[in-house]
């Protein structure tokens, strides 16, 4: 049996790696006493596994990790607890929002996941003049960005990738942008979104406020914020 | 000495400081109430004075301050479960574990180690608040393994059963590895091994110190090779795969049979290994050795890095065409210039803060490591390299640290070294007649132990019947079962050694 869970990553926890979340839900699942599976074999590891890392600096409220449950178990009752018991497990910053049984086999986040939807703040431009380079983005053909993955340099076409893009408000600090960005074929992070958007542009405070998963005309989040079962989770064919 | 008590007498010198305003100028009077505090030194409560270069005299400013600072010993650990609310970094850090200490002090008596010479007696924590603090930490902090620590943690007395518990206790379910940290190799038997591999191998190291018997008789470190052979077949044979040993160079009257003897020692294991599985590796790691202040290698001047060099070297050819053995050394330049802090005095400092003005920060990492700024920084101070590092100190000098005790009486010091020089080894004083080193006699301290038979059984390498052991000033833990005894010496219980 799996339960997903989603959780929130703000404030000064988010200079953390995302490795350092996955050793900090490991400890936290063993204080509440989750019964997690184990794998096999030499170096036995519990069977956790985590959707999109979050680059470390972002803050997140729609982070997600999928626990895979030991042996036959009928928790259902204690889930509507979980989230508070299973957030003072956890440090201050990493919140539980969520908490349900994943009925029957689900793709994993990695793979089902399409698009995220971001806040991104840029840091000392005004909101007419951004406006302005958005603009100039949309309306592109093109937007080539070169960066590096696997340890070589690539030059990517990011303008596919780019889903929805606005201003949404006016920071002191500069302005805040809305953007939804794709996570398939390549993902797009929004640093490198600024790149894509213009030279010498600053990245402010990052926030991912959603994940979607986008399959056969619709979308929906991998959990809500209050949902107790994963939406249109289904059990695939053998 | 131990912090535990001490801790509080400081804080309330301080605090009472701080609550009379902590008044300008009144830094030095805090500091003069803080050395009447017994076990804390206050070096600007001293002069000292040099003659020709040499340290004279190290005397107190006031009446009141005493001549010599004498350690701190808590005798009781079980009145101090600490940590309780042991801290869990969120980023990756050394030692990231739950960290249970077992037993303070260690009684082996080998010469070269700081440690073990000054935080005698032997004084260890009953075996069921250790299962309890063990218990209470892992479920506080969600950790998944628990390291065991003490300066040789396989001398415990029935650490089997405090492994097997902690291992296959259910509310671990299973999946809790132990970390026994400074293992001696004479007392690790197959009975630990086979609790702690039960879950996840960490690595086991093995510190044999010196390549032949001989040599170890030296500095007392009283391990036989079948010891080690023995340990080697039960790590190999419980599935290990990958083994470090550490060794010292430039040990006082090696020769170079003794530094050919650590690549047959580390040759024999790796073959050892190869019974069990095809891809094992063993691991040589050398250091060079280093006097240290309070043991009775103090008087020893430090080999030089030449020699150094030249018996790596030595090692390097001896060893180049063994597979499955790695060779590590440490940077003899390195050792160099830790010799020169190990027996320092207070003319250093500056010095230090040179090398740190020239730009020298991160020196033990080797990529920042700079020899010359020590060089050219020792220059500028006119002190001698050689002085501090490669000189052999006469017996009648005055050691920069002998205001400070840990109540090694000199004489025992020195008699020891003396003894190193003629190859003479002294027992583990834990299970045999008391030699009277000063660092139990001189406080009125004894051995806290449970049990009074060693618990590896027989002779701990020594070589020697204990059932004829004499008296040993020794507390016995409440709540334990008599061990029975055999005719040998060795005890009855499980884990008995081949």
């Amino acid at each position: 049996m799996r339960l997903r869970i989603r959780f929130a990553k703000t404030g000064k926890v988010r200079w953390t790696s995302h490795r350092d979340v996955a050793r900090m839900w490991e400890r936290a699942l063993r204080r509440v006493r989750i019964p997690v599976a184990y794998t096999e074999g030499f170096s036995p590891r519990p069977r956790v596994s985590f959707g999109l890392a979050l680059p470390t600096g972002h803050e997140s409220v729609a982070e997600y990790l999928d626990v895979e449950l030991a042996g036959p178990h009928d928790g259902r009752d204690e889930l509507s607890t979980l989230p508070v018991v299973l957030s003072e497990a956890l440090p201050e910053g990493v919140d539980v929002i969520t908490a349900a049984v994943l009925d029957g086999r689900v793709p994993s986040l990695q793979h089902d996941v399409t698009s995220c939807t971001w806040e991104v703040e840029v840091v000392g431009v005004r909101p007419v003049r951004m406006a302005g380079l958005v603009e100039d983005a949309l309306g592109a053909n093109q937007l080539l960005v070169t960066r590096e993955r696997k340890g070589r340099q690539v030059t990517d076409d990011l303008r596919p990738a780019i889903v929805s893009l606005g201003v949404l408000e006016d920071r002191q600090a500069g302005t805040l942008l809305g953007t939804e960005l794709a996570t398939h074929p390549r993902g797009v992070r929004p640093h490198e979104l600024l790149q894509a958007l213009g030279p010498g542009l600053e990245l402010g405070r990052v926030r991912r406020t959603h994940q979607w998963i986008e399959r056969d005309g619709a979308r929906w989040e991998p959990l809500p914020p209050g949902a107790t079962h994963a939406p249109h989770a289904w059990g695939r064919a053998s | 000495g131990d912090g535990e008590e001490v801790v509080s007498e400081i804080t309330e010198v301080v605090r009472e400081w701080k609550a009379g305003g902590r008044s300008p100028g009144s830094r030095p009077q805090v500091l003069r109430a803080l050395s009447k505090v017994p076990g804390v030194y206050v070096p600007s409560m001293y002069d000292v004075a040099y003659e020709g270069g040499r340290l004279v005299a190290v005397t107190p400013r006031y009446p009141d301050v005493p001549e010599r600072v004498e350690k701190r010993t808590i005798s009781d650990l079980a009145a101090w479960p600490y940590p309780r609310r042991q801290l869990v970094p969120l980023t990756e850090v050394v030692h990231d574990r739950l960290n249970v200490e077992i037993f303070r002090g260690c009684t082996r008596g080998c010469r070269f180690c700081q440690a073990g010479m000054i935080t005698r007696p032997v004084r260890e924590r009953p075996a069921q608040q250790v299962r309890q603090m063990v218990s209470d930490g892992l479920d506080r902090t969600g950790y998944d393994e628990v390291s065991l620590t003490s300066l040789s943690s396989a001398d415990y007395s029935g650490i089997d059963s405090v492994v097997g518990d902690v291992i296959n206790d259910p509310m671990c379910s299973g999946q809790v590895s132990v970390s026994l940290p400074s293992l001696r190799v004479d007392a690790f038997t197959v009975g630990v091994a086979t609790e702690i591999q039960k879950v996840r191998r960490t690595g086991l190291t093995f510190a044999p110190e010196g390549g032949t018997w001989r040599m170890r008789q030296v500095i007392n470190k009283l391990i036989r090779e079948e010891d080690l052979y023995g340990a080697m077949e039960s790590t190999f044979s419980q599935g290990w795969q990958r083994v470090k040993l550490y060794f010292l160079i430039g040990l006082p009257t090696e020769t170079d049979d003794d530094v050919l003897g650590i690549a047959e020692l580390a040759r024999n294991c790796v073959a050892i290994g190869r019974r069990h599985a095809r891809n094992v590796t063993v691991t040589a790691s050398v250091g060079g050795f280093v006097p240290k202040p309070q043991t009775p290698f103090q008087w020893f001047g430090q080999t030089s890095t030449a020699e150094l060099q030249r018996r790596i070297r030595l090692l390097r050819d001896a060893t180049r065409r063994d597979r499955g053995l790695n060779l590590r050394w440490h940077d003899p330049e390195a050792t160099l210039v830790e010799g020169i802090a190990s027996r320092g005095d207070r003319r250093l400092g500056p010095v230090i803060e040179d090398v740190w003005r020239r730009g020298g920060t991160f020196q033990e990492w080797s990529e920042h490591f700079r020899l010359p700024l020590w060089e050219e920084a020792m220059a500028a101070h006119g002190l001698s390299i050689d002085d501090y590092v490669h000189r052999h100190r006469h017996p009648d000098e005055l050691l920069p640290w002998e205001h400070i005790s840990a109540g090694l009486h000199r004489d025992f010091l020195w008699q020891d070294w003396e003894d190193a020089l003629a190859e003479a080894g002294v027992e583990d004083c834990r299970w045999t007649p008391c030699y009277d080193c000063g660092a139990c006699t001189g406080y009125g301290i004894e051995h806290v132990v449970a049990s009074p038979v060693p618990p590896a059984g027989g002779s701990q390498g020594t070589g020697q019947d204990l059932a004829t052991g004499g008296a040993v000033p020794v507390t016995l833990l409440p709540g334990r079962e008599a061990v029975s005894v055999g005719r040998n010496g060795g005890s009855e219980t499980g884990g008995i050694r081949q």
